[in-house]
C-alpha cells in the first residue's frame, strides 16, 4: 500500500444558494483548496467528484460543475453518484494503482432546491416503496423507534446527542444551526415524525467541499503534517429495509474494522449522522469509547449538504490533524436509507 | 397461473427551485433589454455567451461584462425532421450554432427565412426580436435569426468553432 494523504481541506456551506449556481459556489471551494495543497493545478493527476444530478433536476449537472475545475487542457476525471467521500475512496484507489501521485476530490450538492427527503425517496425499491414516497425523515423515524424499542436508548438519548451538537456547532462557522438548549428544552418542542423531532433531523443546506490529496514524498514536501490515510474501506447494507436489524449498522462495524478503528485510540470522530439516533448506533458500531470527541463540528444535525456531507466529516477530521490539535480521528460518511452504506477513513498525523 | 404483472405505472414529480445563477442572470436580465451579455475570461480573454461565471478552461472567475452583437456567423447547422411538443417551429426547419460578432463560443438557436438547401457555413445572420413589450428574461425573447444579407464570412474567421 501507498501512503496516500490529504493535504488540503476547504468548505462552504449556507442554508440556501438563492444567487449562486453549483459553479459559482463550487469555484471558490476548488481553488480554495488547491491554493492550501501547495500543489499547481496542472499538476494535479486526476479529480474525481460526487454529486447527483437528482438534487439539480437537470442531467449531466455534474459534467456542467467541470466548469469550476478547469478542465482544458484534457484533464484525468471521474464522477461518482454519491457522496464525495466515495470521490476521495476512488481517487485513493487510483493513488494506489501507481498512476498519479496527487487527486482533488470534491463534493456539492444543493439539498434545498427540491424537497430533500422526496427525492431521496427514489433511491428506495422503485415497484414497492418509492411509489409510497416515504419521506427521508419517516423512515429514519421507523429506525429510531426501532432502536429504542430494543432498549438501546431514550428519547432523552437524542435530546442529549442534538444539545451537545448544536452546543459544539456554536463555534464552527460553516454549521446551519446552532444553539444552547437543555435536553429538557429540546424535549417540549413538538414531533415531525415520532420519536425524532424537528432538532434531531439534520439542517438541510446547499454547499461544497474539496480535498487535496497526495502521495508519500509528495505529500511530505508540500505539507508539514499531512493527514495520512491509514485505512479505509466501504460496506453496503441491503436496500430492503425489512431484511435487515435497523437498530444496528453491520456495514459500518465491518467498513470500520478493515479501516482499523480500533487499533489505536482515537482522538476525533466526525460522523455522518443526519438524524439523532443514527450517532449513537454508529458510535456503537465503531466501538468509539466515551474519551472519542465526537462530532465536535456539531455534524450533519447543525449543516447537511447532501452529496458533499460525508467528504467534509473527512474533511474535518483531517483540518484538526494538519493543524496538530488530533493525531488520529476516523470520518465518516453515509448514503442510503436508515444508514445503508457505510465509508470509513482513518486519518492520522506523524 | 394469474397472468403476469408486465407493468406499473408510478407517477413521479418533484419541484425544484432553479438558481441560474448570478451570471446567467445578468445575462437573461439583458436579453429583457433587447442586449446580449457576455462575460470575458481575464486570462485567455474568451467572451463567453450565455454567461456562467467561469471560463472552464483557465478555472477562474469571468466577472468583466461584455455586450456582443444580435449578427452572427452560422458556424454549423442541422436540419430538424423529428418533432417535439416543446418545439414550435414548423417542420423541417434548421438548428444554428450561431457565433455571434463579440463572442468567444457559439450558441444555439434556429435561422428561418431562407429556403433549407440555402442554409450553409459561414452564413451571416442577425437575430428577430420579439415585439419590444413581450421581452421578456428568456431566451425566447429572439425569435429566431434571418439572413442579414451581408456576404459569407470567411472560413477562417470561424474554423476555430465548426
Ligand atoms: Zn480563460
Amino acid at each position: 500500500m501507498r501512503d496516500v494523504a490529504i493535504i488540503s481541506f476547504a468548505q462552504s456551506v449556507s442554508a440556501r444558494e438563492s444567487e449562486r449556481n453549483e459553479v459559482e459556489f463550487l469555484m471558490p471551494v476548488v481553488r480554495e483548496a488547491i491554493a492550501a495543497s501547495g500543489i499547481e493545478r496542472s499538476e494535479i493527476g486526476f479529480t474525481c467528484s460526487g454529486s447527483s444530478d437528482f438534487l439539480q433536476g437537470q442531467p449531466f449537472a455534474f459534467v456542467m460543475a467541470l466548469d469550476a475545475v478547469g478542465a482544458w487542457p484534457p484533464i484525468r476525471e471521474s464522477h461518482v453518484e454519491q457522496d464525495g467521500a466515495w470521490a476521495l475512496y476512488e481517487a485513493w484507489v487510483k493513488i494506489q494503482t501507481g498512476e498519479v501521485e496527487s487527486a482533488l476530490v470534491y463534493g456539492f450538492g444543493k439539498g434545498a432546491s427540491g424537497d430533500l427527503g422526496e427525492i431521496l425517496a427514489l433511491s428506495l425499491d422503485p415497484y414497492c416503496v418509492t411509489p409510497l414516497w416515504p419521506h427521508a425523515d419517516s423512515i429514519a423515524a421507523l429506525q429510531a423507534r426501532a432502536w429504542i424499542e430494543a432498549g438501546r436508548g431514550t428519547e432523552r438519548s437524542l435530546a442529549e446527542i442534538t444539545s451537545r451538537s448544536r452546543r459544539a456547532a456554536r463555534s464552527n462557522p460553516h454549521a446551519i444551526v446552532s444553539g444552547d438548549e437543555t435536553p429538557d428544552e429540546l424535549l417540549a418542542r413538538p414531533y415531525v415524525a415520532s420519536p425524532l423531532r424537528a432538532h434531531d433531523c439534520a439542517a438541510n443546506g446547499d454547499g461544497a467541499s474539496a480535498v487535496v490529496l497526495a502521495a508519500g514524498d509528495l505529500a511530505r514536501s508540500v505539507c508539514s503534517r499531512p493527514a495520512w490515510i491509514r485505512g479505509i474501506d466501504h460496506r453496503v447494507d441491503p436496500a430492503s429495509l425489512g431484511v435487515r436489524d435497523l437498530t444496528r449498522a453491520p456495514s459500518a462495524e465491518l467498513a470500520g474494522l478493515r479501516a482499523g478503528v480500533g487499533r489505536d485510540r482515537i482522538d476525533v470522530a466526525e460522523l455522518y449522522a443526519p438524524y439523532a439516533h443514527q450517532e449513537a448506533i454508529l458510535r456503537q458500531a465503531l466501538g468509539l469509547p466515551e474519551t472519542t470527541n465526537v462530532n465536535p463540528s456539531g455534524g450533519a444535525l447543525c449543516g447537511h449538504v447532501m452529496m458533499s456531507c460525508g467528504l467534509q466529516r473527512i474533511g474535518e477530521v483531517a483540518r484538526r490533524i494538519l493543524s496538530g490539535t488530533a493525531d488520529r480521528g476516523v470520518g465518516h460518511a453515509t448514503h442510503g436509507p436508515a444508514l445503508q452504506q457505510n465509508l470509513v477513513c482513518v486519518l492520522e498525523g506523524e | 397461473m394469474a397472468d403476469p404483472v408486465k407493468s406499473i405505472v408510478t407517477p413521479i414529480r418533484l419541484e425544484y427551485d432553479y438558481t441560474p445563477g448570478r451570471a446567467t442572470s445578468r445575462f437573461l436580465r439583458g436579453i429583457a433589454r433587447h442586449c446580449i451579455l457576455g462575460q470575458e475570461c481575464p486570462k485567455c480573454h474568451k467572451v463567453y455567451v450565455p454567461p456562467r461565471g467561469s471560463c472552464p478552461a483557465c478555472a477562474v472567475p469571468t466577472e468583466r461584462e461584455v455586450e456582443v452583437r444580435d449578427t452572427g456567423t452560422v458556424v454549423t447547422f442541422s436540419i430538424i425532421r423529428v418533432p417535439s411538443e416543446n418545439i414550435h417551429f414548423e417542420l423541417p426547419y434548421a438548428a444554428i450554432s450561431v457565433l455571434l460578432d463579440g463572442a468567444g463560443i457559439p450558441f444555439f438557436h434556429v435561422v428561418q427565412d431562407i429556403p433549407l438547401d440555402q442554409v450553409r457555413m459561414g452564413l451571416r445572420v442577425r437575430a428577430r426580436w420579439v415585439a419590444t413589450e413581450a421581452l421578456a428574461p428568456t431566451i425566447a425573447s429572439i425569435e429566431c435569426f434571418v439572413p442579414s444579407g451581408e456576404p459569407d464570412a470567411p472560413w477562417e474567421s470561424f474554423r476555430e468553432h465548426s
